[in-house]
């Protein structure tokens, strides 16, 4: 019993951290912007796309490249093309609303996420791709535990781009100028923060997450479609609510205990959940009381 | 000033009435061709969706963005009674009354929207909008029973150019003379502050349950004449795509304007039309466009503006 | 029986005090004057009279019924009014529909008989309309019926925001700050307005106000908050004088408190 419980929640960690990963985009845009970026699992799908571009090319080049600098190098490549891409996005669609109603903000939010998918599948085509495998495919048994070297880089990755970006938020200038605007973006740019800067930065920052996450789920899950970011950010959209709801306002923690939550119904137990420290009661109850999911965007202010 | 009004009510009447018969009689004539008769018919049942959806999102200001979902309720619920509840002869004579049925049934579905809507507002009310519109779709990919993701089929072709113009008129004498009586002026003002609204005295949970209810029963009766033109319907014919061409109808057309949708629902269906050749690519064209509008035109072409024969008319008395 | 009678009235924000122990009178034809510095909570009063705010504890009692758990709108069409401190009015609504909009409540037709045009709803139509036309000429608004509320000018919009409240036949009516951001003229103006509408609507006024001159010339009786707390109340001729409100209202440099400084002990005290 114990084992099970215990495999189960370690593959919730697994695919938790990716969710999570993708939930701190919503939550830093939230947080700053008071805007639902819907576009944001697209950019997670774009993500995905441009690591799967770089690990082919860097695998067809007849240099025999060894995996561990191909995942470095389509890590790097796409995190960086996809800040490109969130920081355009922010620029030519968000930014002209930023003075008007948020609904309109809303809407291009979604026409902008629309816009990614179907330009996705206007130049790919409907079909899946297969993500090749870099890591490789072994387990260790560990007390009855299975356990995959994927599954500690996801997990391990995953927790150390939280810390960065927790000591970012927390400790440095750019982090304050970011809990500055979250509080009040019209008095900040009186105290001579940049707050364009400011903004680009965040969506530089959190479609860069999501692009690391994006490589993380296309080793795990490697079969890609263009559909996959409504899909998978829709279930990371709701961990960053039910994550920035819970008290402890840490997105990461919603994403984990909403990935345990999905998993357990296969694996017949829901029983552990209630067992866990994992904030997870709050999950139904700030669900159905949405009016309380305003909370989102206090993540960014309740560091301090 | 009641004797001014008469001959302009009645010259709208009149045009309605010559709009029916040509609706009639042009298809059957053979002077329009077959296409431009579909596209007609697309035109109309996309009026009444962007009508309907104009009065939650733009009259209302609430913000719904899951209105294929009520289209889609229609659409099986009208579908099933022509497919396996009345004889296939009763059919062309219960037509009407089968869309009533599929607007009933919307409806009713409304109310699941409806009630979030007293609690919350704005990004949260879309996020719960989209949530039903994505059950509604995987529930009808999971009903067996109605074709699951395959479809469902076997409907007659019961809609035409009459039918379609008649509920076209049907939609806009309704919703007018909704606007313009108290409870259009109060979903008006709970567009503009809602705690003012209800602080004069305007009963706006109320009022919100009527607005998505109206709302949603036009989107079942666009489903029901959606699927009795296509004879062919599936869940993903009723998906969030769906839902943001509507929006782009609205938005194009002007918010808070009968006129304004009625215009946005030719153009934008023209236009989609236009594009045809384009195959895939002409799915980029609706959320590009709406990008483009809300940065450069958030109101519409005719945004709280009204043509001058949908405008209130002053109310006709004794005196 | 008193028209308004409120006991016990005490609100948070979060662990702030806004309103303690509020307690309050109002008879048929008074008009009884609610002052104090910013943040006294005069407006989270009339917040929670109208049922902006839900009351955690005291009681509201109007015509000797409790509507301390009413909505809002209930309490609006029961005979409550108000005007607000930051003008509130349907902006992109005319100026007519705004003002038509104050009678909703008493609108003698449903739904389907508005969607069928039935004669009922002709006749309610008209006579709500001929009800906003006489309020607009009554408030030198009728050149601005068909105009957008947004595009008046300021003192207009206030007009409108008073035409709004009187066309619903109310009884009591919450005046909060009209006078603000007005001239000396603008105010003598409007104090001659405030006099009149309450004799020809005869109704019962509660005005939160910080001019001491509107207080002074229109008011009866006044209260006075500081932090939440009641900390005066009388007649205003009386409460110019009175040292807690001139420590705590006026400061040491209100032009009244001059006169009074030597005499003026700080600290809350209870009169009346």
């Amino acid at each position: 019993m114990f084992q099970i419980l215990a495999q189960n929640a370690l593959n919730a960690l697994q695919l938790g951290s990716v969710y999570a990963l993708i939930a701190l985009g919503y939550t830093m845009v939230y947080g700053i912007l008071t805007l639902i970026n819907f576009a944001h699992g697209d950019i997670f799908m774009v993500g995905t796309y441009l690591s799967l571009a770089a690990a082919v090319f860097l695998l067809g080049l007849p240099l025999g490249l060894p995996l561990v600098v191909v995942f470095v190098g389509a890590l790097c490549f796409s995190m960086a093309l996809t800040a490109v891409l969130g920081v355009v996005i922010e620029r030519l669609a968000y930014r002209p609303l930023r003075q008007a109603p948020r609904v309109s903000a809303v809407i291009t939010a979604l026409g902008v996420g629309l816009f990614l998918e179907n330009f996705t599948l206007g130049i790919l085509g409907p079909e899946p791709r297969h993500f090749p495998t870099l890591i490789p495919l072994q387990a260790w048994e560990i007390w009855g535990l299975t356990i995959t070297p994927l599954q500690i880089l996801i997990i391990l990755g995953a927790a150390v781009l939280m810390v960065l970006l927790d000591f970012l938020v927390r400790r440095t200038l750019l982090g304050m100028a970011m809990r500055a605007i979250s509080y009040n973006r019209l008095i900040v740019p009186l105290m001579g923060v940049p707050v364009d800067r400011v903004i680009s930065l965040t969506f530089a920052i959190g479609s860069a997450i999501a692009a690391a996450g994006g490589l993380m789920y296309g080793l795990a899950y490697p079969v890609l479609d263009p559909y996959m970011g409504i899909r998978i950010g829709w279930w990371a959209f709701i961990a960053a609510v039910v994550g920035a709801s819970a008290i402890s306002g840490e997105p990461c923690w919603g994403a984990l205990s909403w990935a345990q939550w999905r998993f357990s119904p296969r694996c017949c137990c829901r029983l552990p959940l209630t067992g866990t420290s994992w904030p997870f009661p709050s999950c139904s109850c700030s669900w159905s009381s949405s009016p309380r999911a305003c909370s989102a965007g206090r993540y960014l202010r309740e560091c301090d | 000033m009641a004797t001014l009004n008469k001959p302009k009510t009645s010259l709208i009447s009149l045009a309605s009435v010559l709009l029916l018969v040509l609706a009639l009689v042009l298809p059957a004539s053979g002077v329009l061709n077959p296409y431009v008769v579909q596209i007609l018919m697309y035109v109309g049942i996309n009026m009444i969706l962007t009508l309907s959806l104009n009065l939650v999102n733009g009259y209302m200001g609430e913000f719904s963005v899951g209105h294929a979902g009520f289209m889609g309720i229609g659409a099986y619920a009208a579908s099933i009674l022509t497919v396996w509840v009345l004889p296939r002869a009763w059919t062309p004579w219960a037509f009407p009354l089968v869309l009533v049925v599929g607007g009933l049934a919307a409806a009713v579905a409304g109310l699941i929207v409806a009630f979030p809507s007293f609690r919350t507002r704005g990004d949260y009310l879309a996020i719960v909008t989209l949530a039903f519109n994505m059950i509604v779709k995987s529930v009808l990919e999971n009903l067996e029973v109605v074709g699951g993701p395959r479809g469902f089929l076997g409907m007659p072709r019961l809609t035409n150019l009459f039918w379609v113009t008649a509920w076209v008129l049907i939609t806009v004498l309704i919703l007018r003379r909704l606007v313009y009586s108290n409870f259009g002026r109060g979903i008006t003002a709970i567009r503009e502050d809602e705690v003012a609204a209800n602080l004069t005295g305007v009963d706006t949970r109320r009022l919100k349950l009527y607005a998505f209810l109206i709302s949603a029963f036009f989107a079942g009766v666009a489903g029901g004449l959606f699927a009795h033109l296509l004879q062919f319907i599936n869940p993903r014919s009723f998906s969030i795509i769906k839902s943001t061409d509507m929006l782009v109808m609205v938005y194009l057309g002007g918010v808070g304007s009968l006129a304004g949708s009625l215009l946005g629902a030719t153009i934008f269906t023209v236009l989609m039309e236009v594009l045809r050749p384009l195959g895939l690519w002409r799915w980029v064209v609706g959320p590009l466009l709406l990008v483009l509008l809300m940065i450069f035109r958030p109101k519409g072409i005719m945004g709280f503006k009204e043509w001058k024969w949908l405008r209130e008319e002053k109310v006709a008395s004794s005196q | 029986m008193p028209l308004l009678e409120i006991t016990g009235l005490t609100h948070n924000f979060g662990g702030l005090r806004a309103v303690s122990d509020f307690s309050l009178k109002v008879k048929e034809g008074e008009l009884v004057g609610l002052i104090g510095p910013n943040g006294a909570g005069k407006t989270t009063i009339f917040n929670l009279i109208s049922g902006v705010f839900k009351v955690s504890r005291g009681m509201i009692k109007y015509q000797g019924e409790d509507i301390t758990r009413w909505p809002s709108h209930r309490i609006s069409s029961g005979g409550i009014a108000r005007t607000f401190q930051n003008i509130r009015l349907f902006k992109e609504l005319s100026v007519l529909d705004n003002v038509r909009l104050g009678g909703y409540a008493q609108h003698g037709y449903n739904l389907l008989q508005a969607m069928a045009r039935t004669r009922n709803f002709k006749i309610e139509e008209e006579r709500q309309r001929q009800r906003a036309d006489s309020l607009l000429a009554r408030f030198n608004l009728s050149p601005y019926a068909d105009a957008p509320a947004r595009n008046l000018p300021y003192g207009e919009q206030r007009r409108v925001e008073m035409a709004r409240a009187l066309i619903s036949k109310p009884r009591l009516l919450l005046l909060d700050e009209p006078a603000a951001g007005m001239n000396q003229s603008e105010a003598q103006d409007l104090i001659r307005l405030i006099k009149e509408i309450k004799e020809d609507f005869s109704l019962t006024i509660i005005l939160i106000e910080h001019q001491m001159r509107v207080v002074v010339n229109l008011c009866q009786w006044v209260k006075v908050l500081d932090f939440g707390e009641t900390i005066a109340s009388g007649p205003p001729q009386d409460i110019q004088h009175h040292p807690a409100v001139l420590a705590a209202y006026l400061g040491k440099d209100g032009a009244l408190a001059e006169v009074e400084a030597e005499k003026a002990t700080p600290g809350p005290g209870k009169v009346a």
